[in-house]
Protein backbone atom coordinates (compact mmCIF):
# COMPACT_ATOMS: atom_id res chain seq x y z
CA UNK A 1 0.00 0.00 0.00
CA UNK A 2 2.67 2.12 0.67
CA UNK A 3 4.22 0.95 -2.49
CA UNK A 4 0.98 2.27 -4.14
CA UNK A 5 1.16 5.72 -2.61
CA UNK A 6 4.57 6.33 -3.66
CA UNK A 7 3.33 5.27 -7.24
CA UNK A 8 0.59 7.33 -7.25
CA UNK A 9 2.65 10.33 -6.10
CA UNK A 10 5.33 9.57 -8.66
CA UNK A 11 3.32 9.45 -11.50
CA UNK A 12 1.65 12.50 -10.65
CA UNK A 13 4.87 14.70 -9.85
CA UNK A 14 6.58 13.68 -12.78
CA UNK A 15 3.39 13.70 -15.42
CA UNK A 16 2.97 17.21 -14.26
CA UNK A 17 0.19 19.28 -15.25
CA UNK A 18 -2.12 17.22 -11.91
CA UNK A 19 0.24 18.62 -9.22
CA UNK A 20 0.08 22.18 -9.92
CA UNK A 21 -2.81 22.71 -11.60
CA UNK A 22 -5.25 22.87 -8.80
CA UNK A 23 -3.11 24.96 -6.91
CA UNK A 24 -3.26 27.52 -9.63
CA UNK A 25 -6.98 27.04 -10.45
CA UNK A 26 -7.50 28.25 -5.87
CA UNK A 27 -5.28 31.35 -6.55
CA UNK A 28 -7.34 32.47 -9.88
CA UNK A 29 -10.72 31.74 -8.15
CA UNK A 30 -9.39 33.65 -4.96
CA UNK A 31 -8.30 37.09 -7.23
CA UNK A 32 -11.40 36.90 -9.16
CA UNK A 33 -13.37 37.33 -6.27
CA UNK A 34 -12.54 40.80 -5.68
CA UNK A 35 -12.91 41.83 -9.46
CA UNK A 36 -16.38 40.49 -8.72
CA UNK A 37 -17.29 41.85 -5.49
CA UNK A 38 -15.29 45.27 -5.48
CA UNK A 39 -12.12 45.90 -3.70
CA UNK A 40 -13.43 47.24 -0.19
CA UNK A 41 -11.18 45.23 2.39
CA UNK A 42 -14.50 44.75 4.97
CA UNK A 43 -16.36 43.23 2.60
CA UNK A 44 -13.91 40.86 1.16
CA UNK A 45 -12.49 40.26 4.83
CA UNK A 46 -16.38 39.24 5.62
CA UNK A 47 -16.75 36.77 3.02
CA UNK A 48 -13.07 35.75 2.85
CA UNK A 49 -14.07 32.20 4.65
CA UNK A 50 -16.65 31.33 2.70
CA UNK A 51 -14.51 32.10 -0.58
CA UNK A 52 -11.53 30.04 0.24
CA UNK A 53 -12.89 27.10 1.31
CA UNK A 54 -15.60 27.20 -1.88
CA UNK A 55 -11.93 27.59 -3.55
CA UNK A 56 -10.63 24.49 -2.20
CA UNK A 57 -13.45 22.87 -2.85
CA UNK A 58 -13.34 23.37 -6.62
CA UNK A 59 -10.21 22.87 -6.70
CA UNK A 60 -10.66 19.39 -5.66
CA UNK A 61 -13.11 19.07 -7.76
CA UNK A 62 -11.25 19.74 -10.22
CA UNK A 63 -8.56 16.79 -10.46
CA UNK A 64 -10.64 14.17 -9.04
CA UNK A 65 -11.78 12.20 -12.34
CA UNK A 66 -8.02 11.36 -12.63
CA UNK A 67 -7.91 9.81 -9.15
CA UNK A 68 -8.87 6.21 -10.92
CA UNK A 69 -9.41 7.80 -15.06
CA UNK A 70 -6.10 6.70 -15.83
CA UNK A 71 -5.56 3.45 -14.38
CA UNK A 72 -8.77 2.35 -16.24
CA UNK A 73 -7.81 3.41 -19.32
CA UNK A 74 -4.70 1.38 -19.16
CA UNK A 75 -6.02 -1.88 -17.41
CA UNK A 76 -4.21 -1.31 -14.28
CA UNK A 77 -6.75 -0.89 -12.20
CA UNK A 78 -7.78 -4.20 -13.06
CA UNK A 79 -4.38 -5.50 -12.08
CA UNK A 80 -4.61 -3.54 -8.33
CA UNK A 81 -7.86 -5.08 -8.34
CA UNK A 82 -6.93 -8.81 -8.29
CA UNK A 83 -3.42 -7.87 -6.10
CA UNK A 84 -3.50 -9.36 -2.84
CA UNK A 85 -3.69 -5.62 -1.62
CA UNK A 86 -7.95 -5.07 -0.35
CA UNK A 87 -9.69 -2.64 -3.17
CA UNK A 88 -10.85 -0.75 0.14
CA UNK A 89 -7.06 -0.09 1.03
CA UNK A 90 -6.19 0.64 -3.08
CA UNK A 91 -9.26 3.44 -2.90
CA UNK A 92 -8.08 4.40 0.64
CA UNK A 93 -4.15 5.03 -0.80
CA UNK A 94 -5.55 6.64 -4.07
CA UNK A 95 -7.67 9.04 -2.08
CA UNK A 96 -4.90 9.81 -0.19
CA UNK A 97 -2.35 10.16 -3.00
CA UNK A 98 -5.40 12.93 -3.87
CA UNK A 99 -5.13 14.59 -1.04
CA UNK A 100 -1.51 15.12 -1.05
CA UNK A 101 -1.23 16.35 -4.54
CA UNK A 102 -4.10 18.76 -4.36
CA UNK A 103 -5.43 19.08 -0.54
CA UNK A 104 -2.04 19.54 1.47
CA UNK A 105 -0.97 22.46 -1.30
CA UNK A 106 -3.94 24.17 -0.58
CA UNK A 107 -4.04 23.90 2.72
CA UNK A 108 -0.25 25.18 2.20
CA UNK A 109 -1.33 28.44 -0.09
CA UNK A 110 -4.28 29.19 2.43
CA UNK A 111 -2.50 31.78 4.26
CA UNK A 112 -1.11 33.81 1.69
CA UNK A 113 -4.45 34.08 -0.23
CA UNK A 114 -6.17 34.92 3.04
CA UNK A 115 -3.92 37.61 3.09
CA UNK A 116 -4.53 38.85 -0.40
CA UNK A 117 -8.35 38.84 0.64
CA UNK A 118 -8.00 40.64 3.86
CA UNK A 119 -8.76 37.95 6.43
CA UNK A 120 -8.62 38.85 10.01
CA UNK A 121 -4.82 37.66 11.22
CA UNK A 122 -6.93 35.19 14.12
CA UNK A 123 -8.42 33.46 11.80
CA UNK A 124 -4.98 32.09 9.54
CA UNK A 125 -4.64 29.38 12.11
CA UNK A 126 -8.36 28.52 12.16
CA UNK A 127 -8.39 28.33 8.59
CA UNK A 128 -5.01 26.07 8.16
CA UNK A 129 -6.36 23.98 10.75
CA UNK A 130 -9.98 23.94 8.93
CA UNK A 131 -8.71 22.84 5.59
CA UNK A 132 -6.28 20.39 7.19
CA UNK A 133 -9.22 18.55 8.76
CA UNK A 134 -11.40 19.07 6.14
CA UNK A 135 -9.63 18.46 2.93
CA UNK A 136 -8.98 14.91 3.25
CA UNK A 137 -12.73 14.17 3.20
CA UNK A 138 -12.79 16.15 0.30
CA UNK A 139 -10.62 14.13 -1.37
CA UNK A 140 -12.43 10.71 0.50
CA UNK A 141 -16.08 11.84 -0.63
CA UNK A 142 -14.28 12.78 -4.66
CA UNK A 143 -12.65 9.46 -4.77
CA UNK A 144 -16.37 7.94 -3.88
CA UNK A 145 -17.76 10.33 -6.38
CA UNK A 146 -14.41 9.47 -8.95
CA UNK A 147 -15.18 5.40 -8.61
CA UNK A 148 -19.46 5.72 -9.61
CA UNK A 149 -18.41 7.29 -12.76
CA UNK A 150 -15.46 5.98 -13.36
CA UNK A 151 -16.39 3.53 -16.66
CA UNK A 152 -18.20 6.53 -18.47
CA UNK A 153 -16.85 8.96 -21.19
CA UNK A 154 -18.09 12.27 -20.19
CA UNK A 155 -18.53 11.24 -16.79
CA UNK A 156 -17.00 14.75 -15.47
CA UNK A 157 -20.07 16.87 -15.14
CA UNK A 158 -21.88 14.17 -13.99
CA UNK A 159 -19.16 13.60 -11.17
CA UNK A 160 -19.10 17.08 -9.86
CA UNK A 161 -22.93 17.11 -9.77
CA UNK A 162 -22.89 13.78 -7.57
CA UNK A 163 -20.24 15.01 -5.09
CA UNK A 164 -20.83 18.93 -4.85
CA UNK A 165 -24.00 18.04 -2.49
CA UNK A 166 -21.42 15.36 -0.48
CA UNK A 167 -19.75 18.11 0.02
CA UNK A 168 -22.07 20.56 2.02
CA UNK A 169 -21.32 19.38 5.48
CA UNK A 170 -18.07 20.03 5.30
CA UNK A 171 -18.11 23.13 3.37
CA UNK A 172 -20.46 24.76 6.34
CA UNK A 173 -18.49 23.40 9.10
CA UNK A 174 -15.24 24.49 7.21
CA UNK A 175 -16.72 28.11 6.70
CA UNK A 176 -18.04 27.98 10.09
CA UNK A 177 -14.69 27.19 12.06
CA UNK A 178 -12.53 30.51 10.07
CA UNK A 179 -15.74 32.93 10.64
CA UNK A 180 -15.89 31.87 14.48
CA UNK A 181 -12.10 32.36 14.76
CA UNK A 182 -12.08 35.57 12.88
CA UNK A 183 -15.05 36.51 15.47
CA UNK A 184 -12.68 35.16 18.34
CA UNK A 185 -15.88 32.85 19.46
CA UNK A 186 -16.03 29.50 20.53
CA UNK A 187 -14.32 27.25 17.94
CA UNK A 188 -14.35 23.67 19.26
CA UNK A 189 -17.66 22.59 18.26
CA UNK A 190 -17.64 23.51 14.45
CA UNK A 191 -13.35 21.67 14.63
CA UNK A 192 -14.86 18.65 16.19
CA UNK A 193 -17.36 18.27 13.75
CA UNK A 194 -15.19 18.82 10.62
CA UNK A 195 -13.01 15.97 12.08
CA UNK A 196 -15.80 13.46 12.48
CA UNK A 197 -16.84 14.03 9.23
CA UNK A 198 -13.21 13.56 8.19
CA UNK A 199 -12.77 10.64 10.20
CA UNK A 200 -16.12 9.10 9.49
CA UNK A 201 -15.72 9.00 5.68
CA UNK A 202 -12.64 7.96 5.68
CA UNK A 203 -13.48 4.66 7.45
CA UNK A 204 -16.60 4.18 5.69
CA UNK A 205 -16.28 5.82 2.02
CA UNK A 206 -13.62 3.17 0.95
CA UNK A 207 -15.78 0.46 1.28
CA UNK A 208 -18.81 1.90 -0.67
CA UNK A 209 -16.16 3.07 -2.94
CA UNK A 210 -14.65 -0.30 -3.71
CA UNK A 211 -18.09 -1.91 -4.16
CA UNK A 212 -18.31 0.98 -7.00
CA UNK A 213 -15.31 -0.34 -8.45
CA UNK A 214 -16.30 -3.70 -8.80
CA UNK A 215 -19.32 -3.09 -10.90
CA UNK A 216 -17.48 -0.88 -12.80
CA UNK A 217 -14.56 -3.16 -13.64
CA UNK A 218 -17.26 -6.25 -14.02
CA UNK B 1 -46.72 -20.11 0.14
CA UNK B 2 -47.58 -16.19 -1.22
CA UNK B 3 -45.35 -13.99 0.29
CA UNK B 4 -44.10 -10.65 -0.63
CA UNK B 5 -41.36 -11.70 -2.79
CA UNK B 6 -43.49 -13.17 -5.40
CA UNK B 7 -43.93 -9.64 -7.19
CA UNK B 8 -40.74 -9.85 -7.75
CA UNK B 9 -41.43 -11.59 -10.79
CA UNK B 10 -41.61 -9.11 -13.13
CA UNK B 11 -44.52 -11.06 -14.89
CA UNK B 12 -46.35 -11.26 -11.81
CA UNK B 13 -46.02 -7.80 -11.06
CA UNK B 14 -47.40 -6.66 -13.99
CA UNK B 15 -49.80 -8.47 -13.75
CA UNK B 16 -51.36 -7.67 -10.41
CA UNK B 17 -50.33 -4.47 -10.88
CA UNK B 18 -52.54 -4.29 -13.70
CA UNK B 19 -55.22 -5.35 -11.99
CA UNK B 20 -54.85 -2.77 -9.28
CA UNK B 21 -53.71 -0.10 -10.59
CA UNK B 22 -57.28 1.45 -12.10
CA UNK B 23 -58.96 0.87 -8.85
CA UNK B 24 -55.89 3.30 -7.12
CA UNK B 25 -56.43 5.47 -9.62
CA UNK B 26 -59.90 6.35 -8.59
CA UNK B 27 -58.85 6.02 -5.34
CA UNK B 28 -56.24 8.50 -5.75
CA UNK B 29 -58.26 10.87 -7.98
CA UNK B 30 -61.54 11.34 -4.80
CA UNK B 31 -59.20 11.26 -1.74
CA UNK B 32 -57.46 14.12 -4.06
CA UNK B 33 -60.57 16.10 -5.19
CA UNK B 34 -62.16 15.58 -1.94
CA UNK B 35 -58.85 16.68 0.23
CA UNK B 36 -58.74 19.20 -2.09
CA UNK B 37 -62.15 20.83 -2.75
CA UNK B 38 -62.62 20.38 0.82
CA UNK B 39 -59.17 22.16 2.03
CA UNK B 40 -59.93 25.15 -0.53
CA UNK B 41 -63.61 25.87 -0.66
CA UNK B 42 -65.14 24.49 2.76
CA UNK B 43 -62.62 25.50 5.48
CA UNK B 44 -62.17 29.19 6.79
CA UNK B 45 -59.88 32.09 6.14
CA UNK B 46 -56.93 31.42 8.96
CA UNK B 47 -56.89 35.05 11.66
CA UNK B 48 -53.67 35.97 10.54
CA UNK B 49 -52.78 34.02 7.09
CA UNK B 50 -55.63 34.98 5.36
CA UNK B 51 -56.56 32.77 2.43
CA UNK B 52 -52.95 31.92 2.12
CA UNK B 53 -53.34 29.31 4.86
CA UNK B 54 -55.05 26.99 1.96
CA UNK B 55 -51.62 26.18 0.21
CA UNK B 56 -51.21 23.92 3.15
CA UNK B 57 -53.12 21.18 1.40
CA UNK B 58 -50.23 21.12 -1.06
CA UNK B 59 -47.03 22.14 0.53
CA UNK B 60 -47.62 19.72 3.76
CA UNK B 61 -48.33 16.38 1.36
CA UNK B 62 -45.80 17.37 -1.11
CA UNK B 63 -42.88 17.65 1.58
CA UNK B 64 -43.61 14.78 3.17
CA UNK B 65 -43.69 12.94 0.10
CA UNK B 66 -40.94 14.24 -1.41
CA UNK B 67 -38.50 12.44 1.87
CA UNK B 68 -40.71 9.20 2.14
CA UNK B 69 -39.86 8.85 -2.04
CA UNK B 70 -36.44 9.14 -0.97
CA UNK B 71 -37.06 6.57 1.79
CA UNK B 72 -38.61 4.04 -0.59
CA UNK B 73 -35.66 4.13 -2.81
CA UNK B 74 -33.64 3.56 -0.07
CA UNK B 75 -35.17 0.73 0.75
CA UNK B 76 -35.55 -0.82 -2.91
CA UNK B 77 -32.06 -0.58 -3.27
CA UNK B 78 -31.44 -2.48 -0.61
CA UNK B 79 -33.33 -4.90 -1.40
CA UNK B 80 -31.58 -4.71 -4.74
CA UNK B 81 -28.47 -5.28 -3.46
CA UNK B 82 -29.11 -8.37 -0.84
CA UNK B 83 -31.68 -10.09 -2.94
CA UNK B 84 -31.13 -8.71 -6.86
CA UNK B 85 -34.89 -8.69 -7.52
CA UNK B 86 -34.68 -6.30 -10.85
CA UNK B 87 -38.39 -5.14 -10.10
CA UNK B 88 -37.48 -3.46 -7.01
CA UNK B 89 -34.19 -1.42 -8.95
CA UNK B 90 -36.91 -0.31 -11.28
CA UNK B 91 -38.62 0.92 -8.80
CA UNK B 92 -36.48 2.90 -7.06
CA UNK B 93 -35.37 4.20 -10.53
CA UNK B 94 -38.96 4.96 -10.84
CA UNK B 95 -39.48 6.78 -8.09
CA UNK B 96 -36.95 9.27 -8.38
CA UNK B 97 -38.42 11.33 -10.95
CA UNK B 98 -41.98 11.48 -8.46
CA UNK B 99 -39.71 12.40 -5.74
CA UNK B 100 -37.68 15.12 -7.22
CA UNK B 101 -41.25 16.21 -8.51
CA UNK B 102 -42.87 16.23 -4.91
CA UNK B 103 -39.64 18.32 -4.05
CA UNK B 104 -39.99 21.15 -6.52
CA UNK B 105 -43.45 20.94 -5.85
CA UNK B 106 -42.97 21.96 -2.11
CA UNK B 107 -39.91 24.76 -2.67
CA UNK B 108 -42.29 26.43 -5.25
CA UNK B 109 -45.42 26.09 -2.62
CA UNK B 110 -43.64 27.18 0.13
CA UNK B 111 -41.89 30.02 -2.46
CA UNK B 112 -45.65 31.37 -3.35
CA UNK B 113 -47.20 31.06 0.73
CA UNK B 114 -43.42 32.80 1.74
CA UNK B 115 -44.11 35.52 -0.59
CA UNK B 116 -47.20 37.06 1.78
CA UNK B 117 -45.91 36.08 4.87
CA UNK B 118 -42.57 36.26 5.14
CA UNK B 119 -42.29 39.17 3.22
CA UNK B 120 -39.67 37.18 0.57
CA UNK B 121 -40.21 34.23 -1.61
CA UNK B 122 -36.56 32.47 -0.42
CA UNK B 123 -34.92 32.57 3.19
CA UNK B 124 -31.29 30.58 3.55
CA UNK B 125 -33.08 28.79 6.41
CA UNK B 126 -32.37 24.71 7.63
CA UNK B 127 -35.69 23.32 6.09
CA UNK B 128 -35.22 25.04 2.89
CA UNK B 129 -31.73 24.89 2.23
CA UNK B 130 -31.79 20.82 2.76
CA UNK B 131 -35.02 20.51 0.73
CA UNK B 132 -33.37 22.38 -1.62
CA UNK B 133 -30.16 19.66 -0.84
CA UNK B 134 -32.39 16.82 -1.50
CA UNK B 135 -33.33 18.05 -4.60
CA UNK B 136 -29.72 17.92 -5.90
CA UNK B 137 -29.40 14.32 -4.65
CA UNK B 138 -32.58 13.88 -6.33
CA UNK B 139 -31.16 15.33 -9.79
CA UNK B 140 -27.67 13.40 -9.59
CA UNK B 141 -29.48 10.15 -8.69
CA UNK B 142 -31.38 10.65 -12.26
CA UNK B 143 -28.29 11.71 -13.90
CA UNK B 144 -26.69 8.81 -12.70
CA UNK B 145 -29.17 6.39 -13.99
CA UNK B 146 -29.71 7.87 -17.27
CA UNK B 147 -25.89 8.00 -18.03
CA UNK B 148 -24.52 4.31 -17.48
CA UNK B 149 -25.85 2.15 -20.29
CA UNK B 150 -25.40 -1.20 -18.96
CA UNK B 151 -28.54 -1.82 -16.66
CA UNK B 152 -27.37 -4.32 -13.67
CA UNK B 153 -24.28 -1.65 -13.65
CA UNK B 154 -26.16 0.89 -13.51
CA UNK B 155 -28.84 -0.35 -10.36
CA UNK B 156 -25.83 -1.13 -8.60
CA UNK B 157 -23.83 1.79 -8.71
CA UNK B 158 -27.22 4.14 -8.34
CA UNK B 159 -28.20 1.97 -5.28
CA UNK B 160 -24.84 2.91 -3.99
CA UNK B 161 -25.02 6.35 -4.20
CA UNK B 162 -28.65 6.34 -2.53
CA UNK B 163 -27.62 4.61 0.59
CA UNK B 164 -24.37 7.38 0.68
CA UNK B 165 -26.47 10.07 -0.65
CA UNK B 166 -29.10 9.17 2.39
CA UNK B 167 -26.55 9.39 5.22
CA UNK B 168 -24.98 12.76 3.69
CA UNK B 169 -28.82 14.28 3.23
CA UNK B 170 -29.27 13.55 6.92
CA UNK B 171 -26.31 14.93 7.89
CA UNK B 172 -26.83 18.10 5.73
CA UNK B 173 -30.50 18.51 7.26
CA UNK B 174 -28.53 18.82 11.03
CA UNK B 175 -25.63 21.05 9.87
CA UNK B 176 -27.59 23.42 8.01
CA UNK B 177 -29.19 23.31 11.45
CA UNK B 178 -26.19 24.81 13.06
CA UNK B 179 -25.24 26.98 10.37
CA UNK B 180 -28.18 29.37 10.64
CA UNK B 181 -31.48 30.00 12.15
CA UNK B 182 -34.93 29.06 11.13
CA UNK B 183 -37.37 30.81 9.52
CA UNK B 184 -39.72 28.19 9.15
CA UNK B 185 -42.31 26.84 11.44
CA UNK B 186 -42.32 23.27 13.59
CA UNK B 187 -44.25 20.62 12.83
CA UNK B 188 -47.74 21.70 12.49
CA UNK B 189 -48.72 17.90 12.70
CA UNK B 190 -47.38 15.01 14.59
CA UNK B 191 -48.75 12.54 16.51
CA UNK B 192 -47.26 13.59 20.16
CA UNK B 193 -47.05 17.44 19.86
CA UNK B 194 -49.55 19.65 21.34
CA UNK B 195 -49.86 22.21 18.94
CA UNK B 196 -51.02 21.30 15.75
CA UNK B 197 -53.46 22.90 13.24
CA UNK B 198 -56.69 23.46 14.33
CA UNK B 199 -59.31 20.27 13.81
CA UNK B 200 -60.94 22.53 10.91
CA UNK B 201 -57.37 22.55 8.96
CA UNK B 202 -56.57 19.17 10.52
CA UNK B 203 -59.29 16.74 8.52
CA UNK B 204 -58.95 17.91 4.81
CA UNK B 205 -54.98 18.15 5.99
CA UNK B 206 -55.32 13.96 6.44
CA UNK B 207 -57.41 13.51 3.06
CA UNK B 208 -55.06 15.67 1.17
CA UNK B 209 -51.64 13.39 2.63
CA UNK B 210 -53.69 10.09 2.00
CA UNK B 211 -54.28 11.27 -1.54
CA UNK B 212 -51.11 12.21 -2.56
CA UNK B 213 -49.20 8.81 -1.10
CA UNK B 214 -51.64 6.92 -2.97
CA UNK B 215 -50.85 9.41 -6.02
CA UNK B 216 -47.37 8.72 -5.09
CA UNK B 217 -48.06 4.74 -5.36
CA UNK B 218 -50.15 4.91 -8.41
CA UNK B 219 -47.45 6.57 -10.68
CA UNK B 220 -44.42 4.77 -9.04
CA UNK B 221 -45.97 1.55 -9.80
CA UNK B 222 -47.12 2.62 -12.92
CA UNK B 223 -43.53 3.81 -13.81
CA UNK B 224 -42.38 0.41 -12.60
CA UNK B 225 -44.55 -1.32 -15.31
CA UNK B 226 -43.11 1.23 -18.02
CA UNK B 227 -39.93 0.40 -17.24
CA UNK B 228 -40.38 -3.63 -17.25
CA UNK B 229 -42.16 -3.47 -21.06
CA UNK B 230 -38.93 -0.84 -21.98
CA UNK B 231 -36.97 -3.61 -20.68
CA UNK B 232 -38.31 -6.10 -22.33
CA UNK B 233 -38.83 -4.39 -25.58
CA UNK B 234 -34.78 -4.44 -25.15
CA UNK B 235 -34.33 -7.79 -24.95
CA UNK B 236 -36.67 -8.61 -27.54
CA UNK B 237 -34.47 -6.40 -30.02
CA UNK B 238 -31.56 -7.70 -29.25
CA UNK B 239 -32.82 -11.24 -29.09
CA UNK B 240 -34.24 -10.32 -32.92
CA UNK B 241 -30.68 -8.69 -34.03
CA UNK B 242 -29.33 -11.95 -32.91
CA UNK B 243 -31.51 -14.23 -35.30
Amino acid sequence: MIALLSRDLALAVRAGGGFGLGLAFFLIVTVLVPFGVGPESATLSRIAPGILWVGALLACLLSLDRIFALDYEDGSLDLLATAPVPLEGVVAMKAAAHWVTTGLPLVLAAPVLGVLLNLAPAAMGWLVLGLGLGTPALSMIGAFGAALTVGLKRGGLLLSLLVLPLYVPTLIFGAELVARGAAGQVTATPAAMLAAITLATCALLPFAAAAALRVNLR
Amino acid sequence: MASLWQYANPQKFVQTTGAVLPALAVLTALALIAGLVWGFFFTPDDFRQGSTVKIIYLHVPAALMAINAWLMMLVASLIWLVRRHHVSALAARAAAPVGLTMTVIALLTGAIWGQPMWGTWWAWDPRLTSFLILGLFYLGYIALWAAIEDPDAAADLTAVLCMVGSVFAVLSRYAVNFWNQGLHQGASLSMDAEENVADVFYFPLLVCIAGFVLLFVTLVLLRTRTEIRARRIKALLARERMA
